[in-house]
């Protein structure tokens, strides 16, 4: 796929919002409904994923691609990017931990969990098809769907919090307080979310 | 048999370990946060039961509150005043605890005295037998002695004896879990030197209370006349003690036609450890 301004903005609207990793890969749910209470923490927490998810398709591609195919190894291939991933995750745990101790404290335990969190993994694994040797520039494109996939994942955390921070004053029967609603919005959105999907076709000009 | 691939797979993931492991070591120095010394050592005086009495959660958190100043240095209930102490020292303040508080079980409706209404054989816990038409002891204010609160105590202090709980004043620290379990609400933290305790909590008229329970608390008043002090009065059906003009002198103890006034300052030294 060649690298032209056209190419990318069509390859932008398809992560973001036709290929959204929550809404249509449903993956990444986890973070997705337990970060969500707080626009602050939510945009924290997506900025966090942004990080781990574009420097985890830049590492685990160059991997794939150099180390693992060439060695005929590549059945190795979930266990090296959990490595990856999980150093990634140190890093940033640590550095956030130095920098913003609020924000590491508002995240708590969601912020180890990203290495475990399937939208990283998932960007990954999805990228392993960038690496076939018939697609050019694979490195370049890994990163963009690393770097456009937790942009989609920002956005949807972000929209998520902002509804449940209103959800917090509205009058919602008590048996659907707290986490019901919040499922039953989350599939609102995915339904919405669908309406994208009929973008999948502009998106088949990409060359 | 081609091994090369099996040493490959271990060089590289090796490798790779081995790498991540520089990186993160090195990243891990020049990120490194300081924490405080005082947290470590406010966190050694501490019990280490994570009973969460303090508020905080476990032992951990209550010492970085401690040192943060959001927690007083009296806050460990479970340590009680060595505990206050000790953190005083470390804090560089002076600990002034308050009265030492362990879990007292209000209630004498042992086997012998309480009548039981039907066999129970079900679940052997308070809470399950309590559902089911107000358990099986004739008084629903009883003791039911599945013991519940024996199952949450972390210092192994409280025990079923006959069908009743009973709390071990010297090893309870006051954390509450038995109060927090007890589906009867008849635990209750009092203070360790307030020892003269109505171990009865029936509101029933004496008639249907004596019916029920052989120690039940008829609320005769006898109590009531016998004080000297004007420490004792029955409310709502049950004798209460205000802790402030009780004497300790035990007439009421000796009058008490349904012995349900409890004197635990009996047999007990003038020098006894009261903290």
């Amino acid at each position: 796929m060649q690298i032209t301004i056209g190419n990318i903005l069509l390859f932008m609207v398809s992560c973001v919002l036709a290929n959204n990793f929550i809404f249509s890969r449903f993956l990444g749910c986890c973070p997705f409904l337990g970060v969500s209470s707080k626009v602050e923490t939510a945009f924290g927490m997506g900025m966090a994923v942004t990080f781990v998810m574009a420097l985890a398709s830049l590492f685990c591609y160059a991997i794939n691609k150099w180390v693992l195919m060439p060695l005929g190894i590549e059945y190795l291939q979930t266990i090296a990017f959990i490595l990856v991933i999980a150093a990634l995750v140190q890093c940033v745990e640590m550095f956030l931990k130095k920098s913003s101790p609020s924000l590491y404290n508002a995240l708590g335990i969601y912020l180890p969990l990203i290495t475990t969190n399937c939208a990283v993994l998932g960007v990954c694994i999805l990228n392993v098809d960038y690496a076939a040797p018939e697609f050019a520039n694979g490195l370049f494109w890994s990163v963009m769907n690393g770097v456009f996939g937790a942009i989609g994942f920002l956005v949807a955390i972000v929209l998520m919090a902002g509804i449940r921070e209103r959800l917090e004053d509205a009058n919602i029967p008590k048996s659907l307080k707290g986490f019901p609603i919040s499922l039953i919005t989350a599939g609102l959105m995915s339904i919405a979310f669908m309406g994208f999907a009929s973008l999948s076709g502009l998106l088949s000009g990409l060359q | 048999m081609d091994f090369l691939p099996i040493v490959y797979a271990v060089a590289i993931l090796g490798g790779l370990g081995v790498i991540f492991g520089l990186l993160l070591g090195f990243v891990g120095k020049k990120f490194e946060v300081k924490v405080d010394e005082r947290v470590t050592r406010v966190r050694a005086c501490l019990g280490g039961a994570n009973c969460g009495a303090c508020g905080f959660p476990g032992c951990d958190g209550f010492a970085q509150a401690v040192v943060d100043g959001k927690a007083p240095v009296t806050g460990c209930t479970a340590g009680g005043k060595k505990t206050a102490d000790a953190i005083g020292d470390i804090m560089g303040v002076k600990a002034e605890v308050g009265e030492r508080l362990v879990a007292r079980v209000r209630c004498n409706g042992t086997l012998d005295n309480v009548s039981s209404r039907y066999d129970y054989a079900g679940v052997k816990s308070c809470r399950v037998a309590a559902q089911l038409a107000g358990g099986s002891k004739a008084c629903s204010f009883a003791c039911l002695g599945f013991g519940d609160c024996v199952h949450v105590c972390k210092f192994d202090s409280i025990h079923v004896v006959n069908g009743v709980a009973v709390a071990n004043d010297d090893t309870c620290t006051g954390c509450g879990a038995c109060v927090e379990q007890c589906p009867r609400s008849i635990i209750a933290l009092i203070p360790k030197n307030r020892t003269i305790v109505v171990k009865c909590r029936n509101i029933e008229v004496g008639k249907i209370a004596r019916a029920q329970c052989k120690s039940a608390c008829i609320g005769c008043k006898m109590c009531e006349r016998t004080c000297p002090s004007d420490a004792v009065h029955v409310v709502n059906g049950v004798a209460e003690i205000d802790p402030a003009k009780c004497t300790r002198c035990g007439a009421c103890v000796v009058k008490c036609p349904t012995k349900c006034i409890f004197n635990f300052f009996e047999g007990l030294q003038e020098s006894y450890d009261w903290e």
